[in-house]
């Protein structure tokens, strides 16, 4: 019975703690940006503007919800949920801390532990992909099938790079636990991955902008071309998930980053350190990440779309294969031999 | 083994919940109103021409033709990848490695045969 409350307990908070992140991450975009053209950004609501996110919220709620004559009705519907649902769901294997003890039962720090938990990131996340292009397809809009369509061909290519980005990973670690990954990488810093596969960091860290449709490959929205890509036709609550997906999907990025190249929540020379030390950890090198993709975005111009193509199948992908190749000699004759 | 997956299911639900509720509250308390193109689709404000059941450019069938072939071929690696220190350390890395190198080299003939024939020039 206890065991079951701390798993809900474990749920509520690391599911909220998501959602809150999101949330002030919308309003971080706004205050970075703002910061980055010599803005002050929004500061209205609430103290430095901290209760703009709820603000919007309330506002998303009570706009109107609009269906375009053309657009096949129940897919319309469906597609933001189907977008924001599998990025929500990848935080389930997300490892935010160490082993624990809440109220006498001894846990850890990440919903739920599973033995292919870098390959379960990877099938989830990459459903998001039916949301975009249903969405973009549903609205019967040009604008919109367009921006689907390249946000899908743009997604499915980078996932390539990902997932080979996370097979040499998974072959110097020995494991495809999550929890496994991060002990490899305990003690000394320079065992992080991210020092031990520096070709594998860029070529993951350049992945998860593309899969995020990020700048400088945000071609599914690209407002000069496509007016906002596959949402063009959505209102109210139905763009607000389309936006709170995206913004999951980065922090999903960020923390998947962080334990697969920077030791997770692991600090460096101290490694029994108290959970709450290990969550702080990790919640600062996501937080780099987290800037880097708002830095990123107001700094680098936009790709052109055959530039972004020939980069992902002409560039890293046969990176990506040679790194696999490379690490995986390494490990088969013992270089990484404990 | 299943009930690691448990928590799962409960942030599954949750999800789904939040997702859900958030569309039919929205659906519920949003106002309505309509007025002439209002429903039409979106084309910078001039009344919209045809419908965007349009064909579709070739590339990007073949882009989805290609990633399936990639994705298939390097889901079969994971296998490999999470037993690869285990080969080693039975000793038996090194031929297990060369057969994947075998394998590889096909998946890396593969791509030089798509660029050859510019599958992967957008432009052409």
């Amino acid at each position: 019975m206890e065991d079951f409350l701390v798993i809900l307990l474990k749920v509520a908070a690391i599911y909220g703690g998501v959602i809150g992140t999101a949330a002030l991450y919308t309003l971080a975009e706004r205050k970075v940006a703002a910061w980055i053209q010599y803005r002050i950004g929004p500061n209205r609501v609430g103290p430095w503007g901290l209760l703009q996110p709820l603000a919007d919220g309330v506002k998303f709620i009570f706009k109107e919800e609009l269906v375009p004559a053309g657009a096949n009705k129940l897919l319309f519907r469906l597609a933001p949920m189907m977008s924001a649902v599998p990025a929500m769901l990848t935080i389930a294997v997300v490892p935010f801390a160490g082993d624990m003890t809440l109220f006498g039962v001894d846990t850890f720090g990440a919903i739920a532990k599973i033995d292919m938990s870098a390959f379960y990131v990877v099938a989830i996340g990459g459903l998001g992909v039916y949301g975009i292009i249903l969405g973009g397809w549903s609205s019967n809009s040009k604008y919109s099938l367009m921006g689907g369509l390249r946000a899908s061909a743009q997604m499915v290519s980078y996932e390539l790079s990902l997932l080979l980005g996370i097979l040499s990973i998974v072959v110097v670690s020995g494991s495809a636990d999550l929890y496994d990954i991060v002990d490899a990488q305990s003690g000394a810093i320079w065992r992080w991955n991210a020092f031990q596969q520096p070709l594998a960091f860029g070529l993951f860290v350049i992945a998860t902008f593309a899969e995020t449709n990020r700048h400088p490959f945000d071609f599914a929205e690209c407002e000069p071309e496509l007016v906002a890509g596959f949402h063009t036709e959505y209102s109210s609550m139905k763009f607000a998930l389309f936006f709170l997906g995206e913004y999951c999907a980065m922090i999903v990025m960020a923390s998947l980053t962080t334990t697969f190249f920077l030791g997770g929540f692991e600090v460096p020379f101290w490694a029994d350190a108290p959970w709450v030390i290990q969550l702080a950890a990790f919640g600062a090198k996501t937080a780099f990440f987290l800037f880097l993709f708002l830095w990123v975005r107001w700094t680098l111009p936009r790709f052109r779309f055959d530039q972004l193509m020939s980069l992902g199948w002409k560039v890293m992908l046969p990176l990506s294969l040679l790194n696999v190749f490379l690490y995986g000699a390494l490990t088969s004759f013992g270089a990484f031999g404990d | 083994m299943l009930s690691q997956y448990g928590p799962i299911l409960i942030l599954i639900a949750l999800v789904l919940g939040f997702a859900a509720g958030n569309l039919v509250i929205s659906e519920l308390l949003g106002k309505k109103t309509s007025a002439i193109g209002k429903a039409d689709a979106y084309e910078c404000g001039m009344g919209s021409i045809g419908n965007a059941r349009l064909r579709l450019s070739i590339h990007f069938y073949l882009v989805a033709v290609l990633f399936i072939l990639f994705d298939v071929e390097s889901l079969l690696l994971i296998p490999w990848a999470v037993s690869a220190k285990f080969f080693e350390a039975q000793g038996v890395g090194g031929i297990v490695f060369t057969e994947i190198v075998g394998f590889v080299a096909v998946l890396g003939i593969g791509l030089a045969y798509v660029w050859n024939k510019g599958g992967l020039s957008w432009d052409r």
